[in-house]
């Protein structure tokens, strides 16, 4: 006995040798950098990324994704599966186990009572509950003892982690949230603001679009974490501006998701001062093909819904061919240097899910004139194919940002190499992403003939970010445009695979079924034309220890863990 | 104060009556009587600041509207193995970050500034100089109309754009093409939002000026309203407005490019100066001879304007004319 | 001229309400939707049930007149709440952000102090260098001193915030290291020590934002008192002795005013209004950030708010500037 825990404190201080000399508070200030200012505390009001990140400095659900995309428990003993019992073997139920001895920080204990609570304010059908879908498909919700929760689902859920896992669904304290369910929650701006929670650090002050100001936690549950004894998180500005202030003044200590292009980070990078970090996601830069045709000459109800298929488009041939020119490896290089990896997948990880398709990394304009030939379209006046006297020319829309500008114009000179006149358009993000029914300009209206965006899907399943393109499931007229099948694609095989995947348990079997259907989309039928997987690239400086980034989760997520290096 | 300091101010002090110069050197007085119009032509290339601002000023409308035809690289052509290159005679201004030619970018960038600038200046000092001297001679408009542009001064810009991007765009894409179409909603749009000012600064000027005693001895020979504007109104207001027209330039130019990155403004593969400016500003450090282009164009073209509205307000000063 | 404030005054009212209604059917109309800052991992029938949670479900009359109500009716009895401890407005619901979900009022007024301390004195700062330089530009016309100033402030004002701003942070925090790149709003100058703290933190900004103001007052200044030197009331004046100084720092400037009055009034609002660009590159965070990023979020109740602000602060300095002209030149009368 005394050897095994002698033992086992050497390891703890061989590993983690800077981090335990330290005790709670003993490092001073740290400072964060956002450069988009978080509006509140709690994930379940605002779905911002911003917002989520930084309610995790408080916030913690009962279990998280490491930066490997693995579970590790937080306030669970440990992650249930159907192994060690926690989940029914008919994937209709999981069983959570709360640590014993849990404090909120007001020094309150946690109990079983909160879970179930925060599920009750989140599924409250006033609430406007931003992560009402990760409680998708929930029945019931109960506490078995002080320090057991069971879920119950209506359905077998293959991926039971929805409720209470990740920087998405952390649990609020019922005693202080109990009086601002459903249509009440917005009045509780206090607590919406300085949530009670279990996390290494509590709010003192909170600006909303400005600074939080934020203290250790008396009653975080690792006595000698964590190291700081204040944080200073400022928000506002832009990325250029955020990277400056850790990489070349010093002023700041970490500063989130620097989007700039390679050679600027290089530049601010050479200064010293800081390191920039960077890890891979789920997000793809892609360009999407419409279907249907978006022209304004057809009448309102039809126009851009699958009644009209798209003129150009709707050939395989032509989508093909406009995949081939596209030269995805500089486009990498240019717009995300270490931050991007050209993929020809729409799902590019984890790897389990992650098809090894390469085929579209290499550039072939030869090839995509050849196929353009076969498909009838003949070069005609400017060097602009033709087919029946329709000219070969696409509008080509995005949001504004430099990066996608820069893209659009490489990708427009590639396209017209192989006969393609293309006209661009960008469109500011907050109406291009906004669901405005009374906008022309939306993403999911689509009155363009590709658009180019880039996506992700939250933990590490992507069963429902592949059933958004479900037969159906287009944004239409009917639909108030709402609906996320953006290209309108439909293949009836493609809907019974994923009533397949829904059923399927199985991680292996999952994962072949899921590579077959990012296939279906990508290689197959061009729907969709993935052009970079990318990564996230944030910096810290040269003093800051214990930083893991981690793009499954918050990048706030072992915060507690940061230290000061001396 | 020396002797010779305060003669300075004094020779702008020819008399008020323009009917003969006294100033003027015997050889003036001997001349045969001239068009007013071809005195103040006179005046004007008499004076150096004009002149000068005057010659910048074509200088630049040449180089970005005929410079294309002698330097005929596309600015929109990509040659990325030749990216981020300094000056060089194949590129005189260096390349850009997708290797553009900077060169041709700055004139095709310039030909869209310079005509966006100048377009929506004359639209907002021509609203603007109407408002106020309406407002500020007809008592009768005078509330209605300042109500008005405290209604439009209040108007926030961004939301404002966006309704009429909502509305315009397509039906001017369908009549006139996407650039040209593009291009007007632009100029409209900057020209509807910064008329105000000018139209304050005109009404309180003409409010003091019709209550000179000049206006009281036109008005006493039975001059019309109109006339009374356009021959003794407006030429007394006519400083601001030259300091309005100047600053107009300056702000359009920025306006555009801030609805470039908006994502309001023209398509992406379009160059402005604005826009180079704020695609350069990111590569400060790395190449600062990017931001130095678009920033020298842009002041170049405000100081000519001013140089030359400078010039125009003195030859059309009859108290300084002749001097 | 009482009576004239008067009635303007009392007329300020339908033309405010008149100005609010047009605000809110230019928002109501602009294409833009609140969730546009969600992340695409959020399904679309989750932010239909965000926006009804918001009130978006609401017809817009029904809209219009429950801000109506809260910004007249229900905000002015908070303030008073806040004044004298009374309960009048306990249990009412206040003009609340959608962003943030707490009442607006709060955070405009906790965006003030910074508004005030940087652009309120770069205006204090830009108008006083202005005025001098105007003067003396245009009394020594073509003088290297008014060359200079024309040039400086030609490229001043060419030279937009988001380039300028940039350079002197470049310039003065990376490679200088004199001032801090990043404004820290939670500062506050409670002795000598804080104080200076406070001047090296404002000095960039101010810096960019005077140099706009000064260029354009003084440019306007010049002209005017250019106008103004050449009459036949200064020549007058010199004839009958009255010294230099009297003549231009009296006469001719009390005369030259008006513009340059008229000016500075329509800037004061935009104090308030903030400075959106130089805001941001020096992330002060204040009004004009606060508007920026709700025009960008659609948080409707806040831009609207905040607008309207605004536009009573335009009505209200448009109204002293027309009172000043009268007292700057009594002939001017609007009876």
């Amino acid at each position: 006995m005394k050897i095994k825990s002698l033992l086992l404190g050497a390891i703890a201080s061989t590993a983690l040798a800077p981090a335990a000399m330290a005790e709670r508070g003993s490092d001073g200030t740290v400072n964060i950098i956002y450069w988009q200012a978080p509006s509140i505390m709690t994930p379940y009001l605002s779905g911002g990324t911003k917002d989520i990140e930084a309610s995790s400095l408080v916030l913690e659900p009962l279990g998280r994704y490491d930066p490997d995309g693995n579970l590790v428990p937080f306030l669970a003993e440990e992650i249930p599966t159907v192994e060690n019992g926690g989940v029914s073997a008919d994937l209709t139920s999981i069983t959570w186990k709360l640590k014993p001895g849990l404090k909120w920080s007001d020094g309150s204990p946690v109990t079983s009572a909160d879970p179930v609570f925060t599920a009750e304010y989140c599924m409250h059908p006033e609430g406007g509950c931003a992560q009402l879908s990760k409680y998708d498909g929930v029945k019931s919700v109960e506490a078995l003892d002080d320090l057991t929760v069971k879920v119950t689902f209506e359905r077998p859920m293959p991926n039971p982690y929805g409720p209470f896992m990740g920087a998405q669904s952390p649990i609020l304290q019922k005693a202080q949230f109990q009086n601002c369910l459903g249509a009440k929650a917005p009045e509780c701006t206090e607590a919406n603001f300085a949530p009670i929670g279990t996390g290494p650090f509590v709010v003192d002050e909170f600006r909303p679009n400005d600074v939080i100001t934020l203290s250790a936690n008396p009653n975080y549950r690792d006595p000698a974490k964590p190291a700081f004894a204040k944080v200073n998180f400022k928000g506002g500005g832009d990325a250029t501006a955020a990277g400056r202030a850790v990489l070349e003044t010093g002023e700041y200590d970490y500063a989130w998701n620097l989007q700039l292009a390679p050679e600027v980070i290089a530049q601010m990078a050479a200064a010293g001062k800081g390191v920039p970090v960077s890890a891979f996601g789920t997000l793809v830069e892609r360009i999407e093909m419409n279907l249907t045709d978006p022209s304004s000459s057809l009448p309102d109800d039809i126009r851009a819904t699958r009644e009209a298929p798209h003129p150009i488009l709707s050939d395989l041939r032509v989508r093909k061919a406009l995949s081939m020119a596209i030269d995805r490896n500089l486009l990498t290089e240019i717009g995300y240097g270490q931050a991007g990896r050209a993929t020809c997948n729409l799902v590019p990880a984890p790897a389990r899910y992650a098809s090894p398709n390469t085929d579209c990394l290499t550039q072939d304009i030869e090839g995509a004139k050849a196929l353009l030939e076969e498909a009838g379209w003949k070069v005609g006046a400017g060097g602009v194919r033709e087919k029946d006297g329709m000219k070969l020319k696409l509008l080509y829309q995005t949001s504004t940002n430099a990066v996608r500008q820069d893209f659009q114009a490489l990708i427009k000179q590639w396209w017209s190499e192989i006969g393609v006149e293309t006209e661009l358009r960008n469109i500011s993000g907050s109406v291009f992403f906004g669901g405005d029914p009374g906008s022309p300009d939306t993403f999911q209206k689509f009155y363009a003939d590709v658009e180019m965006y880039a996506n992700n899907f939250d933990g590490t399943d992507p069963q429902a970010y592949l059933s958004m393109y479900r037969c159906g499931n287009e944004p239409k007229p009917s639909s108030q445009w709402q609906g996320e099948n953006i290209n309108r694609f439909c293949d009836p095989e493609y809907d019974k695979l994923l009533d397949e995947l829904a059923r399927t348990g199985e991680l292996e079997k999952r994962g072949e079924i899921a590579i077959r259907l990012n296939e279906m989309l990508t290689k197959d039928s061009y729907t969709i034309v993935p052009l970079v997987d990318r990564g996230r690239v944030s910096a810290h400086s040269n003093t800051l220890g214990g930083v893991k980034l981690n793009t499954w989760d918050s990048e706030l997520w072992n915060a507690a863990d940061w230290y000061r290096i001396k | 104060m020396t002797d010779k300091d305060r003669l300075v101010p004094d020779e702008g002090l020819a008399p008020a009556s323009t009917a003969v110069p006294a100033a003027g050197t015997l050889e003036e007085f001997t001349k045969p009587p001239q068009s007013q119009w071809r005195e103040v032509w006179h005046q004007f290339k008499s004076h150096k600041g004009a002149l000068y601002g005057g010659l910048l000023f074509l200088v630049i409308i040449l180089w970005v509207y005929l410079g294309p035809l002698l330097w005929d690289l596309d600015p929109t052509k990509i040659d990325i193995r030749a990216r981020n290159q300094g000056p060089s005679l194949a590129h005189p201004f260096g390349t850009d970050q997708l290797g553009r030619d900077t060169f041709s970018r700055m004139m095709a960038g310039g030909k869209t500034s310079v005509s966006v600038g100048i377009t929506a200046m004359l639209l907002a000092l021509g609203l603007g100089s109407l408002v106020g001297v309406l407002a500020g001679f007809f008592k009768r408009l005078d509330g209605l109309l300042m109500r008005l542009t405290d209604l439009f001064l209040a108007l926030p810009l961004l939301p404002l754009l966006l309704v009429m991007m909502l509305l315009f765009r397509d039906p001017l894409n369908a009549a006139f093409g996407p650039e040209q179409g593009i291009f007007i909603l632009i100029v409209v749009s900057i020209g509807v939002t910064s008329w105000m000012p000018t139209a304050r600064i005109v009404r309180g000027d003409v409010l003091a000026i019709k209550e000179r005693e000049f206006v009281l001895a036109a008005r006493s020979i039975g001059t019309t309203n109109t006339k009374m504007i356009l021959r003794h109104i407006l030429p007394n207001v006519l400083s601001p407005i030259m300091v309005s027209a100047t600053l107009g330039i300056a702000t359009a130019i920025i306006t555009e490019s801030s609805l470039s990155f908006l994502g309001l403004g023209f398509p992406p593969d379009f160059p402005t100066w604005g826009r180079l400016l704020f695609d350069a500003t990111d590569y400060l450090q790395q190449y600062p001879e990017r931001v130095f282009w678009p920033g020298l164009a842009i002041s170049l073209t405000v100081l000519s304007v001013n140089y030359l509205g400078d010039g125009l307000r003195d030859a059309l000063d009859p108290r300084i004319r002749g001097r | 001229m009482l009576t004239f404030t008067v009635r303007r005054l009392v007329l300020a009212v339908p033309t405010l309400l008149f100005i609010s209604l047009v605000l809110f059917l230019l928002l109501e109309f602009a294409p833009g939707d609140p969730m546009a800052q969600v992340p695409l991992t959020v399904p679309p029938e989750v932010k239909e049930k965000m926006r009804e949670a918001l009130g978006l479900g609401q017809p817009a009359h029904i809209r219009f007149w429950k801000w109506l109500v809260q910004f007249f009716w229900i905000e002015p009895q908070v303030l008073v709440d806040h004044i004298f401890g009374t309960s009048f407005s306990a249990g009412d619901l206040r003009v609340i952000s959608w962003q943030t979900r707490s009442p607006v009022m709060d955070i405009v007024i906790q965006r003030i102090p910074q508004t005030l301390w940087v652009v309120g004195t770069a205006y204090v700062v830009g108008v006083l260098i202005a005025l001098p330089i105007g003067i003396y530009s245009a009394y020594r016309q073509y003088s290297w001193f008014d060359q200079t100033g024309t040039f400086v402030s030609m490229i001043g004002f060419s030279v937009p915030p988001f380039f300028s701003g940039v350079l002197v942070i470049v310039v003065f925090s990376v490679n200088l290291g004199w001032f801090p790149s990043i404004y820290d709003t939670t500062h506050k100058v409670v002795d000598w020590d804080s104080f200076m703290i406070q001047l090296r933190q404002m000095i960039m900004p101010v810096m960019v934002l005077a140099l706009q103001i000064t260029a354009q007052i003084s440019r306007f200044m010049r002209a005017s008192m250019l106008d103004n030197l050449n009459q036949d009331y200064v020549r007058t004046a010199r004839a009958k002795g009255l010294g230099e100084r009297a003549v231009v720092l009296v006469h001719v400037l009390r005369n030259s005013m008006i513009p340059v009055v008229t000016v500075i009034a329509l800037g004061v609002p935009s104090i308030f209004g903030g400075a959106i660009i130089t805001e941001q590159v020096f992330k002060v965070n204040g009004i004009g950030q606060l508007l920026i990023g709700a025009i960008q979020a659609n948080d409707l109740p806040m831009v609207q708010t905040l607008t309207f602000i605004f536009a009573v602060l335009i009505v209200l300095f448009n109204l002293i500037a027309d009172v000043l002209y009268g007292l700057l030149d009594p002939r001017i009368r609007y009876d």
